[in-house]
């Protein structure tokens, strides 16, 4: 036990940095490998999600070994999901990246025979907040004025993002477009990408009218005015360099959309091992180096633990299926 | 003069002792993971990620070993292409038609050190086109509309008759089941799953990677065990090696086919999308077009092979472009290299350059340091190649067996794919059979999906309208040359077909 004493120490620091006041207690469990499965190839945000969470945890002395990163692709998560749910159940060393993205294929069925309730949800790393974009040359300065056209004549705006029909991209636009007003919001005419890069691409070249994707994807084109915000879906105003978007609450259009990222774990993880993740993850979040990172990749806080962050899954999953069915996607 | 001043910068960032010993280990693995079928440059790139990250390597460090494993995969791939037909990784696969053949004729030598050559050139003349071409070939990747990417598709397809095999209609069905197969998975225009029969593996379609080297691998395996009781022992020793450098001949009559290729490779490594398959593709087809006078292409031309290679590298090169100055990745590995850009904490995109100047030009320096050390490292091992000839078959394909499962498993880690990699081993061995070439497969499913979502981009965009389909002057071109390429062939046919009876004995060779 005494090998873990500055780890715990670190922790504790961590905790207290950011005003915990949860006491620091020695864990009964340290995992032995521990595993980070990426449900897709190397590259995407869920390998980003396990390879930074653990290098930082490794940085920090969280962790002893280095974090393993098994990258299991298919089926949009599907692959993984199943494996952990059928061969890796009880598994305490591991962890599963996982993003709104895994929400919504839990809420509209995409991985077929799972739901939500047979893993458990560990924690948040933080969201990435969605946008509305439009190229600079763009007539239309506000998100009211972009939906005005939709509601006038949807053929004329084509919106691009990075993930398939009814994937997330997808999502936001309608929930933005429900709060304004649209009824039919199968109407709303959306393009997809294999990713946002594709789609912003597409937007300069002049075949989009509005890009629909997260902030880290549009950070580039931001600073480089090539692409003007209409609105951040975030319940308030950013800070630090994109205090000057807009959200799209404040042009009185209630739409939030994060693309949060975090982890679920096996669902007979034992509690001291479920203990042992939070508590470190959370200490991760919190860490100076998480913020940098956080920083340098536009991810905005979003700090939920253990039965907070079940909950709120619980919810996304719930608002998801109500949208969904409303376009047809699911009955 | 600013920009010479900066690229000398740039090499002061990436020439240092550890830099460089970096860089002879990134292009030691590459080549040779480029070489094993399965393991490709995302991979090879992947795997390397968490050794960057253990040594703490800062950014040009890390970016020095990854893109030396890129390029060193894009050289090693040829290998076995030319020595076992098997495509190391899927550019390679074009290298296949005439290095093999090459080989077979004794030529693994000249075949070799030819290519490498040749992925110099390519590699070489690629980097100053990211140089010096950088922010203006953006603007090449915004001219290119889901309409005009749909016409440059169409134009690899139609110009495939006659690439690959003597037979037309062969090629034509064998592109055909590649683009079924690649109708297999998510249909990201509707969110519906179609032909999955509710397997959560085939959500995202089949990986090209498992068809290649099934198709490739595997079926050669079989072929061996059918024949094991004949000569193939024999004729393994037999083989030979040939001269381990080319002729000065064959270089020069190898040249302009290399500036050609080199040139179509990297434009089509610029276009996010495209990649280095479409560049060797684009390569191959117009070089025989261009070049083939006496109907050698297939039956081991050196031109052949020069051309697809240069076409490659230079399409890696090219793939740098928009990864760099937009963000967005040309292919997997850019894919992999833009992830690890990110965790280094540098965003690429339009600031890129102005922002982190001292990235971007280590990376070009890099890029020059592996390029030199892959020919150096290549030409002298072009013998030690060969050798693998020489290896009696019955060695031999069992270990390509292994190697194939291992890789495969690697992929995705799952037994699944394992199953279609058997199954696609076997539907090669049955169209090896029939004579139907393998190259058009392969194409189908690496081009079927992003074609289908480029024409289903391009109507949904116009509201229905078809017309769309040629209202640029960008896809008339692109569809003039297409039908043009697709013509050709038909109206000469006659000629051809006198040429093919002449040569009709020797056709197998290809597919055998």
């Amino acid at each position: 036990m005494f090998l873990k004493a500055p780890r715990l120490a670190l922790a504790a620091a961590a905790l207290a940095i950011t005003g915990f006041a949860a006491p620091a207690i020695a864990a009964d469990y340290t995992p032995s490998n521990p595993e980070c499965i990426a449900p897709a190839a190397p590259g995407g945000g869920w390998d980003f999600t396990c390879r930074q969470v653990g290098k930082t945890m490794q940085d920090l002395g969280l962790i002893k070994q280095t974090m393993q990163v098994t990258n299991l692709a298919g089926g949009g998560g599907g692959v993984a999901y199943a494996e952990v749910v059928n061969k890796r159940d009880s598994d305490n060393d591991l962890i599963v990246a996982a993003s709104s993205a895994t929400a919504t294929r839990l809420a509209q069925g995409a991985y077929p025979g799972n739901d939500m309730s047979q893993v458990r949800w560990l924690a948040s790393i933080g969201a990435d907040y969605g946008v509305i974009a439009v190229a600079k040359n763009s007539p239309y300065k506000d998100l009211k004025s972009l939906l005005d056209e939709v509601k006038k004549d949807p053929s004329k705006i084509s919106f691009g993002g990075g993930s398939a029909v009814g994937g997330w991209d997808h999502l936001k636009v309608l929930i933005a477009a429900k709060a304004d007003g649209i009824k039919d919001v199968r109407k709303v005419k959306y393009i997809a990408f294999n990713g946002g890069g594709e789609a912003i691409t597409q937007l300069l070249a002049g075949s989009l009218q509005a890009f629909t994707g997260d902030l880290s994807e549009t950070k580039g084109f931001i600073k480089s005015g090539d692409v003007r915000v209409l609105a951040v879906l975030a319940p308030k105003r950013l800070e630090g360099e994109f205090a000057n978007l807009p959200t799209a609450k404040e042009q009185g259009i209630d739409a939030i959309g994060a693309n949060w990222r975090g982890f679920y774990a096996p669902g007979k993880m034992s509690d001291a091992a479920y203990d042992f993740w939070t508590k470190e993850i959370a200490a991760t979040y919190a860490s100076p180096e998480w913020k940098k990172v956080m920083e340098a990749n536009g991810l905005a806080p979003l700090d939920l633990q253990g039965a907070d962050f079940q909950k709120f899954v619980k919810e996304s999953v719930a608002q998801i299926q109500g949208i969904s069915k409303e376009i047809g996607i699911i009955k | 003069m600013d920009m010479l001043a900066q690229l000398g910068h740039g090499f002061e960032v990436a020439l240092t002792w550890q830099n460089l010993g970096l860089a002879l280990i990134g292009c030691f693995l590459g080549t040779i993971m480029g070489a094993l079928p399965g393991l490709g440059p995302s991979n090879g790139v992947a795997i390397l990620i968490p050794l960057a990250f253990t040594l703490g390597l800062g950014a040009t460090p890390s970016l020095i070993l990854l893109t030396s494993v890129y390029y060193g995969a894009m050289y090693g791939g040829r290998i076995s292409s030319i020595l076992l037909n098997i495509p190391g990784d899927e550019p390679a696969m074009m290298t296949c038609l005439d290095g093999y053949p090459m080989a077979r004729k004794g030529m693994a030598g000249e075949a070799l050190s030819i290519s490498g050559i040749a992925s110099f050139v390519g590699a070489f003349l690629a980097t100053w086109g990211l140089i010096l071409l950088a922010p203006q070939l953006v603007k090449i990747a915004l001219l290119f509309k889901p309409a005009d990417y749909f016409a440059l598709y169409a134009l690899a397809f139609m110009t495939l008759g006659g690439v690959s095999s003597a037979n037309q209609a062969k090629s034509a069905f064998a592109a055909c089941i590649g683009l079924a197969l690649a109708m297999v998975g998510v249909d990201t225009a509707t969110g519906v799953p179609r032909f999955t029969f509710g397997e959560v593996h085939l959500y995202d379609g089949i990986d090209f990677l498992v068809a290649i080297v099934g198709l490739f691998a595997l079926s050669e395996v079989f072929v061996f065990l059918e024949h094991r009781h004949g000569s193939a022992d024999a004729e393994g020793h037999k083989m030979e090696i040939g001269r381990i450098t080319p002729p000065v001949k064959m270089v020069k009559e190898t040249a302009p086919s290399m500036l050609r290729g080199s040139v179509l490779g990297f434009l089509a490594g610029v276009l996010p999308g495209a990649g280095a398959s479409l560049g060797s593709f684009l390569a191959y087809s117009t070089e025989k077009k261009l070049v083939d006078r006496e109907g050698t292409f297939g039956k081991g031309d050196p031109r052949g092979v020069a051309a697809p290679e240069a076409g490659n590298n230079a399409a890696a090169g090219g793939a740098l472009v928009p990864m760099l100055a937009l963000g967005v990745p040309g292919s997997g590995t850019t894919a992999v290299l833009l992830a690890v850009l990110l965790s280094l904490n540098i965003t690429p995109g339009p600031l890129l350059f102005a922002q982190n100047p001292d990235v971007v030009w280590g990376l070009i320096a890099a890029l020059f340091i592996a390029n030199f050390m892959l020919l150096a490292l290549n030409i002298p091992m072009v013998g030690l190649f060969t050798r693998i000839l020489l290896v009696p078959p019955r060695i031999l394909m069992p270990i390509v067996a292994m190697v194939s499962f291992v890789g495969i498993y690697g992929i995705s880690g799952s037994p699944f794919d394992l199953t279609v990699m058997i199954l696609f081993g076997i539907v090669g061995w049955v169209l090896r059979k029939f004579d139907v070439p393998l190259v058009p497969v392969i194409l189908g499913v690496l081009l079927g999906n992003p074609m289908e979502s480029n024409l289903r981009r391009a109507v949904q965009i116009s509201n229905g309208d078809w017309s769309v389909l040629v209202q640029s002057w960008l896809s008339i071109i692109l569809w003039i040359i297409a039908i043009v390429g697709f013509l050709m062939p038909i109206i000469f046919g006659r000629v051809l077909r006198a040429r093919m009876r002449e040569r009709g004995d020797d056709e197998g060779a290809l597919t055998d």
